[in-house]
């Protein structure tokens, strides 16, 4: 048995704001460049006390609002700091089915810390590193504790996809004593947070333990199947027998830029530069089989988080001169601060207001350059960003062997396409019912990048948490025999 | 995981895999594939379906020793398991009654080449086969092949078996007898099917190749088996692998297929001498 964590005493109120954030201890940068640990290395224990005492615990506490999923987030916080680690994990998964991911993933900066009070006068509670410390803790010290299940429902769920959607979809239906069958088209399961986001952001160990807890709680994962090809929507429900599928399939489709020579050796998408690292392990090689080619000056296009995790996990594969492209300024990034900054430690060469124009290759069809051009930036666009605008003759070239296109995903469409009736919209996401999460054919719900377009890993997490509550529903109208499973041929 | 039901040596450096995957049985058409996984640190390579029997549940795999994760499979054994086989993969083949159908094989090509054949026979057409390879024994599926064909011609580098030479030449020689065929299909090495493309080019003949990119994860995520096909890129793994071979650009999927060669031979070397360790330790029988 683990030894209990002794609480911290309540501050009085003006006390509380007095006390400095605690910072985040890491890696020496000189140090994590070269490997593939985790960066943040997360609070001690006397840390996270001291720092969830600086909570306000407001009556109307504006932290929630921000949040997502409306994590209550001063309970969890106060049950911390009385040293009620177990009972703060039970309340973060009432509306959290992955704490221990979202404290590390999250964007906390732009949704729960962002509003909070204490941030008036100091820096913001770090909601997220005490929510990462409190699921760390209990995964550390306590055994996989399985939540109490509700009676056998006899409703089986093809759920389609293992990614956050996915993996909290199933969480939440299992608990409702519903049989769960997780279908993964990679043979292993964790979506996005296992091909996509590096060991050094969210060490496997992790997912495996969220993905072993599922298993616990009866769910079944059946991987090297892709819905569309090794099974229809249609055939889930007619051959295999399942009462309600939910899609989570995610946004697993790369986008181009769509420039003279993308096609040359070592232009590669951010998705497959990430997953011959991250799932096949290709910084292992050859002790992995799958290669990866360790550039000496890599570009990548783009600056959101995954263009942050590539230049990050080029310079770990070591690279000299890794190169960010990037056609607005720092200030419209999409990645998150602490994503940006990390980089920045890490010695990555920011080229801002820079678009490609071409790449450029030799004989044997490697890349050697790419040609960019100077931007600056003009009137708001759409997006309420400045648009960038080019500088005449502003055109230079860098010289690099490798080019990693991390500009964003799109919809993966197999699922999709061979779903007949499924109504998508323009872009191809999933067009669902805005409470309930059911798409166009009854009985099929579907949440998270598949239905948004790329987002983040607790939208995602809330919205199979809210399509479970949904397909919950139109199973016991099913059971009722109100409705009937959907014929798709 | 995945049983193999058997392997079998069918030529040197080939084997003949029959695997337990009964929901790829079921759903597979011709010209589709499966990503194999064959061991827990293996890569994940594309193989196309030779052939697949709902009733058995099973698939057959034809797999060339080319590199280390095929080299490797070609010393597994009906009992033992690959760990991952996913699909079928890929848009399949479009099936109809054109009338006369040349199928043209080369070398490992002659596998993904057969359920094609066979379907086009059911599907009432005149099938004409020409199969090659650099010597005798590299014709495999000889019987298979004529099984399913009406006539059937043989081409080997060496003149071993067969009529001495290149498919491309046993195919001119067939059109300039027989007159134009309504379809070509040709799976082999990329530049067998960049000489019958040209061939065929010219004469206006319509023509099919089935490329044999570099993939990972085979369902349209990553984007490493990317093609130009008239001028547009597409991704073999789900718009193809079939496409118009007039169409493709067969320099550059040829320099593609060279990416990871320096990676290829050091993975070869270092498998090689791991056999070579435990050939002289004895131990292991």
């Amino acid at each position: 048995m683990a030894e209990p964590l002794r609480g911290a005493p309540e501050l009085p109120r003006s006390e509380r704001m007095k006390v400095p954030r605690h910072p985040m201890p890491a890696q020496d940068p000189h140090t994590r460049r070269r490997n593939f640990d985790e960066v943040a290395l997360g609070y001690a224990p006397e840390i996270a006390l001291a720092e969830a005492q600086r909570c306000l615990q407001c009556p109307n506490p504006p932290c929630v609002k921000g949040c997502p999923v409306g994590i209550d987030i001063p309970a969890f916080i106060d049950l911390l700091r009385r040293g009620d680690v177990a009972g703060s994990l039970v309340k973060l998964k009432e509306t959290n089915t992955l704490p221990a991911i979202c404290g590390r993933v999250c964007p906390q900066e732009e949704q729960c810390e962002v509003v909070c009070v204490v941030a008036k006068r100091g820096e913001p509670v770090a909601i997220g590193r005490l929510e990462r410390f409190v699921a760390d803790w209990e995964r550390e010290h306590s055994p996989v504790s399985v939540p109490e299940l509700a009676p056998p429902s006899g409703m089986k769920v093809a759920v389609v996809g293992s990614g956050p959607a996915g993996l909290a979809c199933a969480a939440e239906l299992a608990r409702a004593g519903h049989a769960v069958t997780i279908f993964e088209a990679l043979h292993k399961p964790g979506g996005v947070l296992v091909y996509g986001i590096p060991q050094f952001r969210l060490p496997k160990e992790i997912v495996t333990y969220e993905i072993d807890a599922l298993h616990a709680m009866g769910v079944e994962i059946r991987g090297d199947f892709v819905v569309g090809k090794t099974a229809t929507v249609h055939e889930l429900f007619w051959e295999l027998g399942y009462d309600a599928v939910f899609l989570g399939t995610g946004a697993g489709l790369p986008y181009f830029l769509g420039i003279p020579g993308e096609n040359y050796l070592g232009v590669l998408s951010a998705n497959e530069f990430l997953t011959r690292v991250n799932l096949m392990k290709a910084y292992d090689f050859p002790h992995h089989d799958t290669p990866v080619r360790p550039g000496r000056r890599v570009a990548v296009v783009g600056s959101g988080n995954v263009a942050m995790d590539c230049l990050r996990t080029a310079k770990r594969l070591g690279a000299e001169e890794v190169i960010c492209v990037y056609r607005r300024t720092r200030n419209e990034s999409p990645a998150r601060k602490e994503e940006l900054e990390h980089a920045e430690e890490e010695g990555i060469d920011f080229r801002w207001l820079s678009a490609p124009l071409a790449i450029h290759g030799n004989a044997e069809g490697f890349v050697t350059a790419m040609q960019i051009q100077r931007m600056e930036l003009g009137e708001p666009d759409v997006s309420g960003r400045r648009r960038p605008v080019p500088i005449p003759g502003s055109e230079y070239e860098i010289a690099v062997d490798t080019v990693i296109v991390a500009i964003g995903q799109g919809p993966n469409p197999l699922a999709t396409r061979s779903t007949p009736g499924l109504a998508l919209n323009r872009h191809g996401n999933i067009v669902v019912d805005p409470e309930t999460l059911q798409t166009s054919i009854p009985g099929v719900f579907a949440g998270g990048d598949i239905v948004t377009g790329a987002a983040t890993v607790i939208l995602a997490m809330g919205a199979g948490k809210q399509a479970a509550r949904g397909i919950d529903a139109w199973l016991g109208r099913l059971a009722a025999g109100e409705v009937e499973k959907p014929r798709l041929e | 995981m995945f049983a193999i039901v058997s392997r079998e040596q069918i030529a040197p450096r080939f084997h003949r895999f029959v695997v337990s995957a009964p929901q790829i049985a079921r759903k597979h058409r011709p010209g589709q594939f499966v990503i194999v996984m064959p061991e827990e640190l293996g890569e994940r390579i594309p193989l196309t379906i030779a052939q697949a029997d709902a009733a058995a549940g099973t698939i057959t795999l034809v797999v060339q020793e080319v590199g280390k994760t095929t080299m490797a499979m070609g010393r597994m054994n009906g009992g033992d398991s690959f760990v991952s086989v996913v699909g079928p993969l890929g848009t399949p083949t479009h099936i109809e009654r054109f009338g006369t159908v040349v199928c043209v094989g080369g070398g490992a090509g002659i596998a993904p080449i057969l359920p094609i054949a066979a379907g086009m026979k059911a599907a009432g057409n005149q099938i004409l086969t020409i199969l090659g390879g650099r010597t005798h024994e590299l014709v495999i599926l000889r019987e298979e092949m004529g099984a399913v064909s009406d006539e059937i011609f043989f081409t080997t580098d060496d003149g071993s078996f067969g009529r001495r030479g290149l498919v491309t030449q046993a195919l001119a020689d067939l059109i300039a007898e027989r007159g134009r065929p309504d379809l070509v299909v040709a799976i082999g090495p990329a530049v067998m099917m960049r000489a019958v493309a040209e061939l065929t080019r010219p004469m206006g003949i319509k023509t099919w190749a089935s490329l044999n990119s570099i993939m990972v994860d085979g369902t349209g995520m990553c984007g490493a088996c990317r093609v130009v096909v008239g001028g547009q890129t597409r991704f073999v793994c789900v718009d193809g692998p079939e496409f118009d071979a007039h169409e493709v650009d067969f320099d550059l999927l040829i320099k593609r297929l060279r990416m990871y060669l320096p990676q290829e031979q050091v993975a070869r070397e270092r498998y090689l001498e791991q056999c070579r360790c435990h050939a002289q330790g004895g131990h292991h029988g």
